[in-house]
């Protein structure tokens, strides 16, 4: 069966996401990071961020909701009983910080089959309020038996 | 200020994450997906038991290459990571890495995750700012 390629290109509605100092905290302790950054606003300030900064893979929290709607689209058509999360990036611009909104797109950039595995790879990208990238991200999906 | 040169190892990080701790996680990132939560759902679908979610190791690895860096969370400026392996609860993870190249106020460093022989991570690229 040949993989759908039709939706290579398309974008997604945006999301957005206002970052709070407790849900920073909340995943600063799951991860088990333990600087004073990511709880205490003086000590971020003093850091020199504006205020509580995230962790960076924090990103997942508030550009993740972006990719749901391009992650189930027929268009896409991926079955989900056989796919696994085969590779992820990030690339990392200004920090984000307790009180910042993010902005977040998603796009198919390619739909393409190797091995007789389908690699579906969708982009991020996360822009604060005052219209900086924040983060980058770039998310690989492979579908075994397509 | 950190000081990084080529070849040499990070130290690194060995954690254990507990019975719940993705659930935990599932909490903290808003991803519910059943595989990470539920064993009957689990073994439903052909795994052994609940899986760790792999942001979270990724999250484990971030946190690695942050502190080799300092500890400035703005250090970090990109990460690329493969998932191969599952991770598994109760089950020691160790993170380890090796810079690769440093010089010009930044560094590479290619970090593996790892539950004994099983790579959970495998070829992350860690690139940060000295």
């Amino acid at each position: 069966m040949a993989i759908k390629t039709e939706a290579i290109g398309k974008q997604w509605p945006a999301t957005t996401y206002e970052v709070g100092k407790e849900k920073i905290g909340e995943y600063a302790r799951v991860i088990g990071l333990e600087s004073p950054v990511h709880f205490d606003r003086e000590a971020a300030k003093a850091a020199g961020y504006r205020d509580v900064v995230a962790p960076p893979m924090f990103c997942v929290v508030y550009s993740a909701p972006a990719l749901g709607p391009a992650m189930f689209d027929p268009e896409v058509g991926m079955n989900f009983a056989a796919m696994v999360h085969g590779g992820q990036e990030f690339a990392w611009s200004e920090p984000a910080c307790s009180g910042d909104e993010i902005t977040t797109t998603a796009e198919c950039l390619e739909i393409y089959e190797k091995d007789g595995k389908g690699f579906y790879v969708f982009e991020t990208v996360s822009t604060n309020q005052d219209g900086a990238e924040v983060v980058r991200g770039t998310w690989t999906n492979i579908v075994r038996g397509v | 200020m950190a000081e990084l040169n080529q070849g040499e190892q990070i130290a690194g990080l060995t954690v254990t994450p507990d019975k719940y701790l993705p659930h935990r996680y599932a909490g903290a990132s808003g991803d519910f997906n059943p595989i990470h939560i539920d064993p009957e759902f689990a073994k439903a679908v052909g795994l052994p038991n609940t899986i760790l979610h792999g942001l979270y190791m990724m999250g484990l690895v971030a946190r690695a290459a942050t502190e080799a860096a300092g500890g400035d969370p703005g250090s970090l400026q990109r990460l690329s990571v493969q998932f191969r392996g599952m991770g598994a609860p109760e089950t020691e993870i160790v993170v380890s890495g090796e810079v690769r190249e440093a010089g010009d106020g930044k560094a590479t460093i290619d970090v593996v995750a790892a539950q004994g022989e099983n790579q959970t991570i495998r070829n992350a690229e860690a690139e940060v700012a000295l």
